[in-house]
């Protein structure tokens, strides 16, 4: 078990070491320097050849690529030459808006997709279940900002029930109490989590629902609601814990789409605002910080799995 | 105990079962997947729809001369009417003609970088596969690694300097989708590396090449189809939200992303001609690729085969 995870521990960081040198080497090739950005347009070549030697930008690529790593572990996520400001302070301001957002559509879609899934496998094949597969058929064939779209225009232009435009507010105590502006946000994200995850979660249930102990369960006679509860739940549970820490990426993607239809200013719309400019260290900040948290959450998943499922004793 | 078994075999036929030296009607695996495939109303459903964007988008243009280059301002935002079937966007551009426009662009990089990602996943995955040890390790955690990164940021930062044309969005977008293929390839090739005819091929002289070309991707096809069709409703997804975003294909090319974007800026106006039908172009065409995904992998699936 220890030495499993100790495994997995070293895994994660070989991909981590892999994935950073990528990214950069990829950002690196596409963007050699942010001399003209800083210079301006009509700067010459000597005073960018000056400027590049002085800030170190023309070194070798692998001497970059370890002064930067260095800086990282240091806590210091480079400088944005576009807003002057230091990355890791630009990132403060905003990152629990977005954590906010993601966590609670997370939380949500959990909540919401796992009773549903373990209801259809449990009725499968009734008028219910029919109408939850379509529509997470449906929902999960729709790209993020159509499916925020319309939540606007009929929740929010012509209902007038919620706000169009997500809480512009700058303390996180008044965005979660903001109700107003936040539900349809928050609900465009949580929609299209739950539609991929009660699709699993069905199949899952499904297949927990064929097991000899399901059987064993109802022969003794326990009650449908303790069979359900005590022994499909948990069991159809355990997948998910892989897919959370899988959807990582998936959840990103949709936070930055989401952030940018709604205008929240969270990690995805300063990621978005930085593509327009090209504001180069945001950029490799964030998608490492993305890689990150992929990397954490499936390392997570699969150690809690190891722990929640004694069948899995990996030496 | 006869109970358990009643429900999940079939009664034996004992009339169609070849006797002696006889030998029943030949049917192949393919010609077998297909009748199921056709049984599935869904999976027709979703053929139905994939096969109309296509000749919507490919010989609609043909025969519907719409403007969408030449912007028209007495002509801007026009509901649907005599003219513009669907109404006009904000620039006086016809927006039927527009979708056709946008339906070419999506198809095509949806089944261009569906192929190159299963061609380059189906390589990687055979290789790492068959060679095992050292190759395969490696292989196998560099598919990690592009696994970890942040799909969208990436081809995103790649679009904003590179992303132009149908081309460069569709290798961008392949580049980054051949991971699920080579892990579902390579699985597929472990087991069926260790079977009779595998082996059979080898003592007959068989070099890695062919095996993989002649043995091992043909039996892993099945799979591999399934997986484009996926592939294929993703791509359009993301190539989608590039457009939406503001990074996709330069105009004059445009994909539905694109016109979404044009028209969210005149939802409040009640221009829903720039948004739903639109909307309903993508979620139509993902709909179809997913149905038809789910449909092949029940009919080559052979245990999940009714019969």
């Amino acid at each position: 078990m220890i030495g499993y995870i100790l495994r997995r521990i070293g895994t994660s960081i070989v991909i981590l070491i892999g994935v950073s040198i990528f990214i950069f080497g990829l950002l690196h090739a596409i963007y050699p320097s942010p001399a003209i950005d800083v210079l301006g347009s009509r700067a010459n070549t000597v005073l960018i050849q000056a400027w590049n030697k002085q800030n170190g930008f023309d070194e070798p690529w692998l001497e970059q690529y370890l002064r930067y790593v260095g800086n990282l572990l240091r806590g210091n996520l480079g400088w944005s030459y576009k807003l002057n400001q230091s990355v890791a302070s630009l990132f403060g301001e905003v990152w629990q808006r977005s954590a906010w957002l993601s966590g609670a559509a997370l939380v949500l879609s959990v909540v919401i997709a796992v009773p549903l899934g373990v209801y259809q496998a449990v009725r499968r094949n009734t008028v219910g279940d029919y109408v939850a597969t379509s529509l997470a058929f449906i929902v999960y064939a729709m790209p993020v900002f159509f499916l925020g779209l319309i939540l606007i225009n009929v929740f929010a232009l012509d209902l007038h029930w919620f706000g169009f435009e997500a809480s512009q507010s700058n303390s996180l105590l008044s965005i979660i109490v903001d109700v107003h502006d936040m539900t349809l946000p928050i609900v465009t994200l949580t929609l299209l989590t739950i539609a991929s995850y009660s699709r699993y979660m069905r199949s899952s249930a499904m297949d927990v629902l064929a097991q000899d102990y399901i059987k064993v369960a109802r022969a003794k006679g326990l009650p449908e609601r303790l069979v359900l509860l005590r022994h499909l739940l948990r069991n159809a549970c355990l997948p998910m814990v892989t897919l959370i820490g899988l959807s990582i990426p998936y959840l990103l993607a949709g936070n930055l789409i989401t952030e940018t239809l709604f205008n929240y200013r969270g990690l995805g719309l300063l990621f978005y605002t930085a593509l327009g400019n090209v504001d180069y260290n945001v950029l490799l900040a964030y998608t490492l910080i993305g890689a990150v948290l992929t990397i954490i959450g499936n390392l997570i998943a699969d150690i809690a799995l190891t722990v929640a499922d004694p069948r899995i004793r990996l030496a | 105990m006869s109970q358990i078994g009643a429900g999940s075999l079939p009664p034996l036929d004992i009339t169609r079962a070849p006797e002696g030296g006889e030998i029943g009607p030949i049917q192949s695996g393919w010609r077998l997947a297909v009748r199921e495939f056709a049984q599935n109303k869904l999976a027709v459903l979703g053929l139905g729809i994939l096969i109309f964007f296509v000749v919507f988008s490919f010989v609609g243009p043909v025969f519907y001369h719409g403007n969408y280059l030449t912007s028209n301002l007495i002509a801007t935002n026009l509901p649907p009417g005599a003219g513009n079937p669907l109404g006009t966007s904000n620039q006086g551009y016809d927006e039927l003609a527009l979708l056709m426009k946008g339906g070419q662009a999506a198809l095509e990089v949806g089944f261009f970088s569906a192929a190159i990602a299963i061609t380059l996943g189906a390589l990687v995955g055979a290789i790492s596969g068959l060679a095992g040890g050292i190759v395969d390790a490696v292989l196998m955690r560099i598919v990690d690694v592009f696994l970890s990164i942040p799909f969208l940021f990436i081809v995103l930062i790649v679009a904003v300097r590179y992303g132009a044309s149908v081309l460069s969005l569709s290798l961008l977008i392949g580049a980054f989708s051949w991971l699920v293929p080579a892990r579902l390839v390579r699985g597929e090739v472990l087991t069926l590396k260790v079977r009779d005819f595998v082996s059979a091929a080898r003592v007959a002289g068989s070099g890695q090449g062919r095996l993989i070309s002649r043995h091992l991707l043909p039996n892993a096809f099945g799979l591999m189809i399934v997986n484009v069709t996926f592939q294929v409703a993703d791509a359009i997804l993301y190539i989608a939200a590039l457009g939406f975003l503001g990074f996709g294909l330069h105009w004059p090319n445009q994909d539905w992303g694109d016109l979404l974007s044009n028209g969210v800026s005149y939802i409040q106006d009640g221009y829903w001609w720039q948004v739903y039908p639109v909307g309903a172009c993508i979620v139509l065409v993902v709909i179809a690729c997913n149905l038809i995904g789910d449909a092949l992998r029940d009919s080559l699936d052979v245990r999940l085969r009714r019969r």
